[in-house]
């Protein structure tokens, strides 16, 4: 690994493999860092290795990342596989762990392309063991062919949840139910953007036939489903739900939730990028313009780590944004980025019309992100209830960062990453205000687990 | 609770699983294996003891800390096994911390 690069790309997912392959053949050093052994991120995930019959049943957009894998791999860039970036600055200068030694290393542009994570949601018994994220369980199959045993209850909204349900089907993993909470005044809501989506039809027509597959495979489906409760002991015993005015239970040793996905944001917050609140996506996400420029000069951003638009997208915003980059670097005139980056654009304005839509109708509602019972654990790591976080707020505690201090809550090993943005929803309603007028936790290095020995390994190459 | 899909073109390797030897396709990471195996928890909580499992699977929740070849705290999901790598459950804040605090 070199001192010093004129373009660093962080994350092997869509955005970070496309874009380097846009910056290989121009002749600037470059290289990408990344946390997994082999490209793909957590959509290709395995994608190298993944037996054939398997790739299969995951689908088409999946096998999609073999070819941008192959490209990847013919492309004359610094590959560092299972090498994590512990901390970034305005400086640009890189916090790199690589086969357990620390170095800073710089470069002239930084492409942070660090993808999504799933959108935590407390709710009571969601860290049982036996309760997952729906994408856990996707990694799972994907990486090891892991899929549940003795049938699985899968709860939530979004589109992910359906995709799950239909590639467990296909190995014939009993969907014990579908809860959908998915609230059915969002079809209200959803409808005016349906024209727009309409124009991405293929999106449509594949969830209303894995809808299909299911109906006819008998999977019980639950719609406008409230309440959701995990309960047991040691572990998952049995799922509690309201549906219908009605309370049910179903006993099963494994849950799988989804609310959607948010932007990975913790190396842009530690490098001190602006970020904002988006309202349809219901998150934060670093401010950026359409070259993908973030608040500091040569910081930039690609795919969901930039906002949500899926994998497709995340592609085209690699190039467009390593197009960029080069032009930055002087490698591209300005025309010659605006020529070869214009389908790139054109690519991902189709891929965003349907959007709108699915961020409308799957809007997680705000008495799930708001207003948790007050015994429900928020943070999982120091083990914060949502109640003691609105005492904090009635102690005059107003802002996530006060509560954060207050109650430790944020302070765990996760470094809040799994309660930050309930926190905030929590602590706006407690406070009657709207969450975009709240503040996220402050992002610090190192962003990745680093032991003093690691660290000190920083003086040794001096 | 979990099965392993088989994949017989995969290099089988030897783990130790608190004191089980198991047999283990390569690229499967720590906390996939432990799921597979029917290992319910992974660790328990330092604040409360509870039980905890992996939940993210992809490097982000910290829930699925365990104790890899001596070392505690190790995210189980982001680990990959590798032959005559030793895995334990994890209690706490694990055995090293454990002694100084």
């Amino acid at each position: 690994m070199k001192n010093h690069y004129q373009l660093l790309i962080i994350g092997g997912g869509p955005a970070g493999l496309a874009a380097a392959v846009t910056a290989a053949n121009q002749g600037v050093s470059c290289a990408l860092l990344d946390e997994q052994p082999a490209p793909g991120g957590q959509i290709y995930r395995s994608i190298e290795s993944v037996p054939e019959q398997r790739a299969q049943t995951l689908g088409a957009e999946y096998r999609r990342g073999k070819e941008l894998a192959a490209a990847f791999r013919e492309c004359n860039v610094d590959y560092f596989s299972e090498t994590r970036v512990w901390s970034l600055n305005r400086e640009r200068e890189v916090g790199v762990l690589h086969k357990d030694k620390s170095k800073i290393i710089t470069a002239d542009q930084i492409l942070v392309a660090s993808g999504a994570i799933e959108r935590p949601v407390p709710f009571p018994g969601w860290t049982l063991p036996g309760v997952m994220q729906a994408g856990a369980g996707q990694i799972l199959f994907k990486s090891a062919g892991v899929i549940p045993d003795d049938g699985v209850v899968l709860a939530g909204s979004g589109p992910l949840l359906l995709l799950l349900a239909w590639q467990y089907m296909q190995v014939g993993v009993e969907i014990k139910a579908m809860l959908d909470v998915t609230p059915l005044s969002n079809n209200l809501l959803a409808m005016p953007k349906l024209p727009k989506a309409l124009l991405a039809h293929h999106y449509l027509t594949k969830g209303l036939v894995y809808q299909r597959d299911l109906k006819r495979a008998g999977v019980v489906t639950k719609i406008a489903v409230s309440d959701l409760r995990a309960e047991g002991e040691d572990n998952l015993h049995a799922v509690c739900y309201r549906h219908l005015g009605r309370e049910h239970r179903i006993e099963t040793d494994l849950l799988m939730t989804h609310f959607g996905v948010i932007p990975h944001i913790w190396l842009t917050q530690a490098a001190g990028c602006k970020h904002q609140w988006d309202k349809s996506q219901q998150c934060w996400r670093p401010q950026h313009d359409k070259w993908g420029n973030t608040s500091i000069e040569g910081i930039l951003v690609a795919g969901d780590g930039a906002g949500i638009n899926g994998a497709k997208s995340a592609e085209h915003a690699g190039r467009l944004v390593a197009l960029q980059a080069l032009f930055a670097l002087g490698v591209l005139s300005q025309e010659e980025r605006n020529k070869q980056s214009a389908n790139e654009r054109k690519c991902m304005q189709s891929e965003r019309h349907i959007r709108p839509f699915l961020e409308a109708y799957f809007a997680i509602p705000q008495t799930i992100l708001a207003t948790p019972d007050k015994d429900t654990i928020v943070c999982r790591c120091e083990e914060i209830t949502a109640g003691q976080i609105r005492e904090a707020v009635a102690n005059s505690h107003a802002d996530s960062n006060q509560v954060k201090y207050l109650s430790r809550c944020g302070m765990g090993a996760c470094q809040g990453r799994q309660c930050a943005n309930a926190v905030a929803h929590i602590v706006a309603d407690a406070g009657g205000q709207p969450v975009s007028a709240k503040s996220h936790f402050r992002g610090r290095p190192p962003v990745a687990p680093l032991t003093l020995q690691q660290l000190a390994s920083l003086e040794e190459q001096r | 609770m979990f099965k392993q899909l088989p994949n017989d073109a995969a290099e089988k390797v030897e783990v130790i699983l608190n004191q089980q030897t198991v047999l283990v396709p390569l690229g499967t990471t720590v906390a996939a294996m432990a799921l597979a195996q029917g290992l319910r928890a992974t660790r328990t909580t330092p604040v409360s003891g509870a039980k905890r499992a992996p939940f993210c699977m992809m490097g982000v929740c910290y829930d699925c800390l365990m104790i890899i070849d001596g070392q505690a705290n190790q995210r189980a999901c982001a680990t990959y096994v590798r032959q005559g790598m030793q895995v334990e459950t994890q209690q706490g804040v694990g055995p090293l911390l454990g002694d100084v605090l």
